[in-house]
């Protein structure tokens, strides 16, 4: 069962959340980010090439040229295959653990798995960078200490920028407190009927 | 919880049969390992699982049955597969079924107890997860589970989580030797059922280790104790063994060597690679010392690279002159006290006289010496580099006398200027009490005190300036040197063989795992697929980094700049020696 919504972020891109339900013991999150504009390449790309000529009308020395058209395919290169993440998936599989994917726009995929036993809690942030941003994070447990915490793992880390205003407060009351639940639910070793009930029509909260 | 069946891929193609693997109740998780095919003799399944337990350390059951249905109707094998449940009893017994040519699987896991908690279904719901066996046989997970040491063979050892996955494929090897092709009384599929995997030259290279290691190990134990001869611990050739950077080297490689030719087998997979990664970088380092050496020699540029030599020193001598001269006048426009800039200036030209001297004397042996240098890349690069920065250190040998001798002026004078400046505001210093006490001095004593404070105060620009020259360029070689050191040190320590397993085998260095789900239909198991995430090269270096040799500056930017200013004479390169008195 798939289920699709679309967002808008706050320069304008489109972000959209895919929601898919493999099996009662398997979800699974998507979230794409918005794509490279042409424009702020176009921008970058001139600006560079700008300060270049204006180096090789000092220096008249064409290897400026040629070394600024190597600096802007590499710098672009690097950009697409180390900082632009086109997609984050997180898959939840009940009893093994939760699968972080993001793919950059190279193609490139990075992921992380958690085992079930090494979540202590899931909780949601609120941070306050500019504006209120909320966000979902993992409370890793300790070994040492059975009580600590030793690491906290947000999901979704590019996007919560973005998310700022899919986890508005008007909304924040009909997602995030579902997604949290969720996981949740997948934590919780007795499930009772009304919960079960629940899972089985998610629709009715939207 | 959910059941998890960890059902191996070469496995999928496999005829029906009994499902052979570990049961771990606390994940509720079933690790199949093998399928073993009819006709068998229960007795002798049970023996077989007995041996590799013994074997392994390994708790292996008969877990459920596998039934690959190739005809339409074969309902008479799955009445016989449901009744061998009543032989091999398990809780919970697992039943696999496949359609042949179809992705649709079904699964059932039954219990015959009474489940524990009232309310829970008599069969549970089963998710199956795929993950290649020949990849999780052969690769390690990092950071390395830490198992007990379990000496006593009942006990299995409990790692968490799916690491038990990885612990219970790799203690199975006894397993994996028969397989179903094989006359043995139990057919077994299992990995090596696709095909046995074995390559001549790595048996060859396996049976030749042996001797081999023998005969270098012997060669190398005469070696150590040649070096260790009482002969080379007298004064002063200690003392030159001591300073010379390329002793260090040799010695750092003699120890390497010996270990990667031990006799002793490699107690775990770390020590194994890291034997590994010392033979690849001293291949390496021999492989670049040759094209080194067939450079030299190809156009024959070892005699213009002597002939050269000598003008070079003699260019770095005269723009010493110089410089003295410069100093000796008036330098950047500051006015020197005459008298000891002279005194200065003259002692020091004196002293570069004699260095140019002992140069031109050298100079009909340089070739030789060149010669012999160019021979010793045969042991390495990283060697030859040491013997270049050693020779650089010598040729600069009068920079660094200069140096010295700048540096305990300065400190002297230094030392006389706060002692006489406590005299000058009417304190001592108490060394009993190590701090600084008022003290009531004589007229005489005050006189002489401040006639003396004067003329060391004014004299300090000169002493200075000569101190802060000589200092900066003494700077400047310990730099040249310092990038050589960093540049053998590099060779010595970064860890090839680990960073080419990454390269080419990803999956032998394993950081985690990551999951991929597989065709879902409603109704039926999910399957999901479990591959192996490799470890990132980052973090492959920083675990098989192999220890250096140690001669790197340790002195942090603060007391480097602290022993600067008061004229401390600094010893970039703290020898192996010194740091463990």
């Amino acid at each position: 069962m798939e289920d699709e919504r679309s967002f808008s972020d706050i320069c304008g891109g489109r972000l959209a959340l895919q929601r898919r339900y493999y099996s009662p013991s398997c979800r699974e999150f998507c979230l794409s980010c918005p794509r490279l504009s042409l424009r702020s390449l176009t921008a970058v790309t001139c600006t560079v090439w700008l300060a270049a000529y204006g180096l090789f009308t000092l220096c008249e020395n064409s290897m400026i040229l040629s070394a600024a058209i190597f600096i802007t395919l590499l710098g672009l290169l690097g950009y697409l295959h180390f900082v632009k993440i086109d997609q984050e998936t997180l898959l939840i599989i009940d009893s093994l653990g939760i699968q972080m994917t993001s793919s950059y726009a190279s193609g490139k995929e990075s992921t992380t798995f958690i085992e079930m036993g090494k979540v202590k809690d899931v909780v949601i942030n609120e941070a306050i960078y500019m504006k209120v941003i909320y966000y979902l994070c993992i409370l890793l447990k300790d070994p040492m200490e059975p009580h600590g915490i030793s690491q906290v793992v947000p999901v979704f880390q590019v996007s919560t920028e973005q998310l700022s205003k899919v986890f508005s407060p008007k909304k924040i009351c009909y997602l995030s407190p579902f997604s949290a639940f969720l996981l949740l639910l997948m934590f919780s070793r007795n499930v009772n009927s009304s919960c079960q009930d629940y899972l089985r029509t998610p629709d009715s909260y939207f | 919880m959910v059941l998890k069946a960890f059902f191996p891929t070469c496995c999928a193609s496999a005829d029906s049969g009994l499902l052979v693997g570990r049961w771990v109740p606390e994940q509720s998780s079933a690790v199949v390992l093998a399928v073993v095919h009819f006709p068998f003799i229960p007795l002798q399944v049970k023996e077989l699982l007995a041996q590799v337990h013994q074997a392994g350390r390994v708790g292996l059951a008969v877990l459920g049955t596998w039934c690959h249905r190739r005809q339409e109707a074969e309902e008479s094998l799955g009445h016989f597969l449901e009744g061998l449940g009543t032989i091999f009893s398990h809780e919970p017994w697992l039943q696999l079924c496949r359609e042949q040519g179809s992705k649709l699987w079904s699964c059932k896991a039954t219990r015959r107890q009474v489940p524990p908690c009232p309310g829970a279904p008599y069969e549970d719901q089963v998710m199956l997860v795929f993950y290649d066996q020949r990849k999780v046989l052969l690769s390690q997970l990092h950071p390395p589970a830490a198992l007990p040491d379990c000496l006593a063979g009942d006990a299995a050892p409990s790692a968490g989580g799916l690491a038990a996955v990885f612990d219970t494929v790799a203690r199975s090897e006894a397993l994996f030797r028969s397989d179903r092709f094989d006359d043995g009384p139990v057919r077994l599929s299992h990995w090596q059922s696709d095909g046995v995997e074995a390559s001549i030259l790595a048996e060859l290279a396996k049976r030749a280790s042996g001797p081999v290691c023998v005969l270098l190990a012997c060669l190398l134990s005469l070696v150590s104790a040649a070096s260790a001869c009482r002969l080379f611990k007298l004064w002063p050739l200690s003392f030159v063994w001591s300073k010379l950077s390329v002793c260090e080297q040799l010695r750092h490689r003699l120890e390497q060597l010996t270990l990667v030719f031990s006799t002793q087998k490699a107690e775990n997979p770390t020590q194994l690679m890291r034997k590994a990664n010392v033979l690849v970088s001293v291949l390496l380092d021999v492989a670049l010392g040759l094209a080194l050496l067939s450079w030299l020699r190809g156009k024959d540029r070892i005699g213009p690279l002597a002939e050269a030599l000598v003008p070079v020193a003699d260019h770095v001598a005269e723009e010493l002159q110089h410089l003295l001269q410069w100093l000796m006048g008036a330098p950047a426009g500051l006015k020197m006290n005459r008298a000891l800039d002279q005194v200065l200036g003259r002692f020091f030209l004196y002293h570069l006289h004699l260095w140019i001297s002992y140069i031109h004397l050298m100079s009909p042996f340089i070739e030789r010496i060149l010669w012999h240098v160019g021979l010793s890349a045969c042991l390495g690069l990283t060697v030859a580099l040491s013997i270049l920065s050693d020779i650089i250190a010598l040729l600069t040998f009068h920079i660094y006398c200069f140096y010295v001798y700048g540096a305990r002026l300065y400190c002297l004078k230094i030392c006389g200027l706060s002692s006489l400046w406590r005299l000058f505001r009417g304190k001592k210093w108490n060394v009993l009490r190590q701090r600084v006490d008022s003290c009531s001095y004589d007229l005489d004593q005050l006189f002489i005190g401040t006639l003396l404070f004067t003329i060391l105060v004014f004299l300090l620009p000169t002493t200075a300036l000569y101190y802060l020259v000589f200092t900066l360029l003494r700077l400047l070689v310990v730099a040249v040197q310092g990038l050589m050191h960093l540049l053998v040190d590099l060779i010595n320590s970064l860890p090839l063989y680990s960073l080419g397993l990454r390269l080419c085998r990803p999956y032998r260095l394993a950081a985690g795992v990551k999951f991929r789900v597989l065709e879902h239909e409603a109704g039926r198991p999910l399957r999901l697929l479990m591959q192996i995430n490799p470890l990132p090269y980052g973090r492959v270096v920083h675990t098989y980094r192999l220890p250096s040799c140690g001669c790197h500056p340790t002195h942090p930017w603060g007391s480097l700049c602290r022993k600067l200013f008061f004229g401390e004479l600094i010893y970039p390169w703290r020898q192996r020696g010194d740091k463990q008195a």
